[in-house]
């Protein structure tokens, strides 16, 4: 847009002056204006694709992932949240949380209002994007913009009020997602444009956001009745593998997407982000078998998940052999972490959302600053015209860019942790409590929140398995 | 009339069923139940979390039948349901006082 209006000011000018020669130059350079923001079909196919297949991360994928995580008594409660946060925040997008994120720069920190209930966002192409319509830019970072706060979900699971969770996801969304999107990826962002630091897909934005603010729940909020005493085992295993497995497929939509176009730069983010995932479904599983006796079908998952939230921020900037290091140490990583979090009792993550995208986030973004290379996206740094001083450490051996990176990863916790607190302070005074009531606790979410039971045919807490007295059809009517 | 209740292992089921329908008997009732005796539980572990699981999944059989067929289905079961191993369960034996079959009325013997 930004590009066309000087084209038309500059034609403007020629004619005025009554210039032949500067008549004719400026009309062949709003001719190649047009032609360098010309929407191209396959471009805006790939990344309508990508915006669904990031659809598909949230619900259903990280619903079933976390629905199977939980008590039999929550796990509709779980459910709700991701897919109502599809809801939630699609409106809240379209309304004023684009405008926020990537409306045009108030002081590096927030968008304004201009683009306010999608004003001005049209079907041509963008300053974001050369090649695709400004909304299905927008309509591509709505999916991220929902997924982050699904991801918090996990801290907070099987206790909180719906009603609370409605109303933190919305002022987290607002407060936090917002201007930490327009930090990193907006015109004139403080962390992206202005010190350089590279986040491809999301890890700041995206991981550390979530992960940063889902300790600060688990802490607020407190344990859930009975944490330490009574097991609290996943309630079914094939839900959170089939979950981490739409997640893995889904991812390749978030991250080789991130490159906003099909082309070399989505292939080079597509295997990253498959290397770096095996990597880490195996590292962790590994190590599991290595420490506890047995590779458990949670761990195989878990790391896999691990692996793709490592990979995200540098998915755009690294080679597949960094890649599978950084999903390798991935795995090793957040196996550890919530192992830490499991033995140390301090905190009720109940779905290790501090382990996984907290650290494995924060480890993809300094691993952004150590393997970053202008070989796979030369357009990324200054030398190209880019924002980032330097590639990697270990490939130019250069501090420049790892530097950023700390920085950034420290503005994210900041911001995260003030934020957090302030969205769970203004939603407690406002619904009244975060916490369901003990007797609702006990009870489940299903029950208490939404008067609904998952499994209204299993008649007792054990018939839901085996086919008990099963047998093939025909030899049932020869008996009869 | 007695009632013969009976834990056995799940997977035994269908071999004590078929064994007890040739012995000619009319009814069973069947429940998935949990419990624990000699034989050990196992171990579960989610994300460094582990937990002990003491309850086993049985099967619990029940069976009402006239005095001179108690031994008989006793037999039966034992031999169906043995595997030699901790965990095949237990029999018990038990007086009934009454049976009445709901659809026509009858008492007693006649109702089983």
């Amino acid at each position: 847009m930004e590009r066309r209006h000087r084209s038309f000011a500059a034609g403007y000018w020629c004619v005025r002056s009554s210039l032949a020669l500067a008549a004719v130059l400026a009309l062949a350079s709003l001719a190649h204006a047009e032609e360098a923001l010309k929407v191209d079909s396959g471009d805006t196919a790939w990344m309508l694709t990508s915006s669904a297949l990031v659809l598909m991360m949230t619900a259903p994928g990280l619903a079933l992932f976390y629905g199977g995580l939980v008590r039999s008594k929550n796990v509709l409660g779980l459910l709700m949240q991701s897919f109502v946060m599809v809801a939630l925040i699609s409106i809240q997008w379209v309304l004023w949380g684009y405008s926020l994120a990537f409306g045009p720069d108030h002081g590096h920190v927030m968008g304004g209002l201009e683009w306010l209930g999608l004003r001005g966002v049209g079907l041509e192409p963008s300053a974001y994007a050369a090649t695709i319509p400004h909304q299905a830019f927008m309509i591509y970072q709505c999916m991220f913009a929902i997924i982050t706060p699904a991801l918090i979900t996990g801290a907070f699971a099987e206790r909180m009020k719906f009603s609370a969770f409605l109303l933190f996801s919305l002022l987290w969304a607002t407060l936090v997602y917002d201007p930490l999107a327009h930090m990193v990826w907006g015109k004139g962002g403080l962390l992206g444009t202005v010190f350089g630091a590279l986040d491809f897909a999301g890890g700041t934005v995206v991981h550390i956001s979530s992960g940063t603010s889902a300790l600060v729940c688990a802490v607020v909020l407190g344990k859930r009745l009975g944490y330490g005493s009574e097991p609290m085992p996943p309630h079914n295993m094939p839900f959170v593998l089939t979950g981490a497995a739409l997640l893995w497929v889904g991812w390749f939509g978030f991250n080789a997407g991130s490159a906003l176009a099909a082309n070399a730069l989505a292939t080079s983010a597509f295997v990253a982000t498959n290397t770096a995932t095996a990597a880490a479904s195996l590292s962790w599983m590994f190590a599991e078998w290595l420490g506890r006796g047995k590779p458990t079908i949670l761990g195989a998952a878990s790391g896999a998940v691990a692996g793709l939230v490592a990979i995200t921020p540098a998915s755009g900037f690294v080679a597949p052999m960094p890649a599978l290091v950084i999903g390798a140490v991935a795995g090793v990583l957040c196996y550890g972490a919530c192992n830490l979090k499991t033995v140390l009792g301090w905190y009720d993550d109940a779905l290790d959302v501090v382990g996984v995208h907290g650290v494995g986030g924060s480890w993809g973004a300094l691993a952004t600053g150590l393997w970053a290379s202008a070989q796979v996206n030369p357009g990324a740094f200054k030398a190209g015209g880019g924002s980032a001083v330097s590639e990697g450490l270990l490939i130019s051996g250069q501090w420049g860019l790892f530097g950023c990176q700390v920085v950034a990863v420290l503005l994210t916790y900041v911001l995260a942790v003030v934020g957090s607190l302030l969205c769970l302070a203004i939603t407690g005074v406002v619904v009244g409590g975060l916490r369901v009531s003990e007797d609702d606790e006990f009870a489940g979410l299903d029950l208490s929140q939404h008067s609904e039971s998952a499994y209204v045919f299993a008649g007792g807490s054990y018939s839901a398995h085996s086919a008990l007295g099963a047998r093939p059809a025909e030899q049932r009517s020869a008996m009869d | 009339m007695k009632k013969v209740e009976a834990i056995i292992k799940p997977f035994k089921l269908d071999e004590v069923k078929e064994s007890l329908s040739a012995i000619g008997v009319q009814g069973i009732t069947v429940s998935e139940v949990k419990g624990f005796g000699r034989q050990k539980g196992h171990t579960e572990l989610y994300r460094g979390a582990e937990y002990v699981v003491d309850f086993l999944p049985k099967v619990k059989l029940e069976i009402i039948v006239r005095e001179e067929q108690v031994a008989d289905v006793v037999e039966t079961i034992e031999k169906a349901a043995k595997t030699g191993r901790i965990g095949d369960g237990k029999i018990f034996v038990l007086p009934i006082d009454e049976v009445v079959r709901i659809r026509t009325g009858e008492r007693g013997g006649d109702a089983i």
